[in-house]
């Protein structure tokens, strides 16, 4: 030991730190929390798992999709907010959206073209088409208005591409009606896919459209997993889960008042509404 | 209640516990780093080690140990990487692929904790628990022990010795880590955190789908990820995955897990150099500073300015129902501030000017109050610029607790403070200058240099958080921005260990009528300007191509 090179001792201390360490650290704390996790809070140290009739259905604090097999929503459950974790609410794929807060162009499909794979070409939405294909579709299903600032009556971003003899309705792909017929006495276009509008100015316009669906129902949570939605989309939500169920909408309202998180000690976070263990207290009520 | 004045209650709530906390916090780090005793399992430890505890080391010696540590932590993070399939635990996971192995051991090693991969896809339980969680204590505790190198270095006279980094190391782990994480662990797994070996498994959904639920050992990580400031992630959603940070109050107590030990550290320097009211300067510096930014992204992210977010309501895109806008946006103040990275919500999502905070909290240069060690050693540097810049208005030769400032020291602080602007601008660049790299960006325009920009900065600052909408598992990527997190963390290290080692071998200075006192609210008012219009020249211009463009149209 004394005869080697001292930056090859140096090293050999370096790697029995790291052993020894890792020993520590590693090993006994993590297998030391696990066991005092596992005696003490046993539940929720196995993932808050909820049951049903003796056989598990998901996890308290992990949201679900209440979607049928093509994706619809199913009338007599609560929703949950939209997801960007795989194909909606898949633990293995967690994810936000990351889309930007001046995502606001989308790149339409061309008719008949194909990606590289050989599948046809569905374009790109932007981030305030999604916004607004989500509000329509949820003021459609709840039968309230659906229209937001910045969204055309058929559901996209209401964005023009000025250029000096004409504007164009860039979001709405032709033979769309474009949403106003002009712009500043410029003839407004629909837009045409495939067509490059990259060189016009982006105006977006806001409209005089107020929101009646609430914020959390059209945009997607950070994790893709949120197990919770607000307390104005449940309530927006609470007529038709009553008239699907034929129970009274207090019965809901109370449910929904039952299965809500307040804020921890009065001031953490927002009041939250659990969607799975409100859907499961539909289906024994 | 309103939920602003919650919001507001929050933030106090924070404050109010670091108030109470920093000083038995900060007293008792004093007493582990200076207290001549060993305790037996460290004596056993030393033995393990092969090294003689009592033993000084100058700087050069000290910063070899800190090099030689993390190298070898740095191969070993990598092999075991490698090698995940063929160890237990791996549930199933593949070997990393390469680059994406070395950039997430450069990046654990380094405190950074950028992840380039999506844990619950890539990392078996092994790697997670005894690989990167590991890293999450060591590499934090090496952050600690270079700050107390320092603060000797002030302290101390007529001496070549700084202390041993071993030592440092252990009692940094053993004794302040290690228990503050378990009793932060239970804590946690208490508000609902996991914290098991089990293998995902599947479960059919009350619509009748399928849904895997994923097990691990979740809250022993998540807690020393925010405690060490690391953030790495057991999940790719990071924070904001529900058995990561369960319930609204899960998520205050890992805001002030974060911010726990940068607070407390300035209260160990003030009782080392034998003046708290010298710590008191520097706390009120990384006060200023912290609170500035707090309310600004929370006032920027309430106000939701930008088309999306005024389409939607709320800056609610990328947020979770239980945090609502404002606890996100302060945990996303704090996880820039210092250098943790973790995130409950995205900052890819942001509001324009929101996201521009949270990128200049890093470019802060992470002291605000910045990592464990790392920021009050980054925080001091700051203090020496001030009192050289304070000593060449009046024209005499600076001096900080009685050491001179000379060219030697001034040296050493002008390079810590330009390595990692060069890294953030020149990484950028590089990025910009390609077609094939700008193809990693997801937003186009002005968010897409956001994107490029954030990265490096996050990466050479080694915060780790990201704009997440940048691909980054490519080749290139991976390798440059490890190279970044790598220079961004060993070369500040080396200049630091190298001022320390110089002011330890001066003897004091008495004060005189023209030492400009460094205790006063005067000086810390110097140190705040000097921070912010270093920080405002260095990166203004990139700032304004970016996220000043996309808010102020």
């Amino acid at each position: 030991m004394e005869r080697l090179p001292s930056w090859v001792r140096q090293h050999l201390a370096a790697l029995r730190a790291l052993l020894v360490l890792t020993l520590l650290t590693g090993a006994i704390y993590p297998l030391l929390v696990t066991g005092v996790a596992q005696a003490l809070f046993n539940g929720k140290a196995n993932g808050s798992i909820i049951e049903k009739d003796g056989k598990p259905v998901g996890s308290s604090l992990i949201g679900q999709s209440f979607t049928d097999a093509d994706g619809k929503p199913i009338a007599r459950y609560f929703q949950s907010r939209p997801s960007a974790a795989g194909d909606g609410y898949d633990p293995t794929s967690t994810s936000a959206s990351n889309l930007g807060p001046e995502d606001i162009i989308d790149t339409l499909p061309v008719p008949g073209a194909k990606d590289d794979e050989g599948n046809p070409d569905e374009g790109t939405q932007s981030l305030l088409t999604q916004v607004c294909t989500r509000s329509k579709a949820v003021g459609e299903l709840e039968g309230v208005s659906g229209a937001r600032p910045y969204c055309t009556a058929d559901g996209v971003g209401a964005v023009l591409k000025v250029f000096p003899d004409r504007a164009v309705s860039v979001n709405q792909a032709c033979p769309a009606t474009p949403f106003t017929p002009t712009y500043k006495g410029l003839p407004v276009e629909c837009g045409k896919p495939g067509e490059d509008y990259a060189a016009g100015r982006t105006v977006p316009i806001r409209g005089n459209a107020r929101a009646v669906v609430p914020a959390d129902a059209v945009t997607a949570s950070g994790s893709g997993l949120d197990p919770h939605i607000s307390v104005a989309y449940a309530e927006l939500q609470a007529p038709r889960i009553a008239r699907e169920r034929g129970l009274p909408i207090d019965r809901i309202r109370n449910l929904i008042n039952t299965n809500t998180t307040p804020r921890a000690l009065g001031f953490m976070g927002e009041p939250a509404v659990n969607v799975l263990q409100l859907n499961l207290a539909l289906d024994k009520a | 209640m309103n939920p602003t004045l919650a919001g507001i209650l929050f933030i106090g709530a924070l404050i109010l516990a670091l108030a109470l906390v920093h000083r038995p916090l900060g007293d008792y780090m004093y007493r582990v780093y200076t207290s001549p005793r060993h305790l037996g399992v460290e004596r056993l430890m030393y033995r393990l080690l092969g090294v003689q505890p009592d033993t000084e080391q100058k700087w050069s010696v000290y910063a070899r140990g800190v090099l030689a540590f993390s190298a070898v932590s740095l191969l070993v993070l990598y092999g075991l990487q490698r090698l995940q399939d063929k160890l237990f635990l791996s549930v199933g996971m593949e070997p990393v692929t390469d680059h994406i192995a070395w950039n997430t051991a450069v990046s654990f090693v380094t405190n950074t904790n950028w992840q380039a991969y999506s844990g619950e896809s890539t990392m078996g339980y092994l790697v997670q628990m005894s690989g990167l969680a590991v890293q999450n204590f060591v590499s934090a505790a090496v952050g600690m022990a270079v700050a107390m190198a320092l603060v000797r270095g002030f302290a101390r006279k007529s001496t070549d010795q700084l202390g041993n980094f071993w030592v440092d190391l252990v009692r940094g782990t053993l004794r302040i880590l290690v228990p503050i994480a378990f009793v932060g662990a239970i804590v946690l797994v208490s508000g609902g955190l996991i914290q098991n070996f089990a293998d995902p498994h599947t479960v059919n959904t009350l619509a009748g789908a399928q849904q895997t639920i994923t097990g691990g050992p979740v809250a022993s990580q998540e807690v020393i990820k925010e405690l060490g400031t690391n953030g790495g992630g057991f999940y790719n959603a990071n924070s904001a995955h529900p058995f990561e940070n369960a319930t609204s109050w899960t998520n205050w107590v890992e805001i002030f897990l974060i911010l726990l030990i940068p607070f407390a550290m300035p209260r160990t320097f003030g009782k080392v150099v034998g003046d708290v009211r010298q710590g008191y300067a520097i706390v009120a510096v990384m006060g200023t500073l912290a609170l500035l930014s707090v309310v600004l992204t929370n006032t920027f992210e309430l106000a939701h300015n930008g088309t999306v977010p005024q389409a939607v309501g709320a800056a609610m895109e990328g947020k979770e129902a239980r945090f609502g806008i404002m606890n996100s946006a302060t945990f996303g103040a704090a996880t820039t501030l210092t250098s943790t990275g973790a995130v409950n919500s995205f900052h890819d999502s942001y509001t324009a000017l929101g996201g521009m905070m949270t990128m200049f909290n890093m470019m802060l240069g992470e002291v605000a109050p910045g990592g464990v060690g790392a920021g009050l050693y980054g925080m001091l540097m700051l203090a020496v610029i001030t009192v050289f810049v304070a000593g060449l208005m009046v024209g005499r030769t600076p001096e900080y607790l009685g050491k001179k400032i000379g060219s030697r020291e001034i040296k050493f602080a002008a390079l810590y403070f330009l390595t990692t602007p060069i890294l953030v601008l020149v990484g950028t660049a590089l990025a910009m200058a390609s077609p094939e790299h700008r193809a990693s960006m997801l937003n186009t325009g002005p968010h897409g240099l956001s994107e490029v920009l954030y990265a490096f900065t996050s990466a050479s600052n080694n915060n780790g958080s990201a704009f997440g909408g940048l691909t980054v598992n490519t080749p290139w990527y991976d390798v440059a921005l490890g190279l970044a997190m790598l220079f961004g963390r060993f070369l500040p290290i080396i200049f630091v260990l190298g001022l320390a080692g110089s002011l330890a071998r001066q003897s004091p200075v008495p004060a005189s009528a023209g030492t400009l006192p460094t205790h006063r609210p005067q000086f810390v008012g110097m140190v705040v300007g000097v921070t912010v219009i270093l920080v405002a020249l260095t990166f203004l211009p990139a700032l304004a191509l970016g996220p000043l463009a996309e808010g102020l149209q």
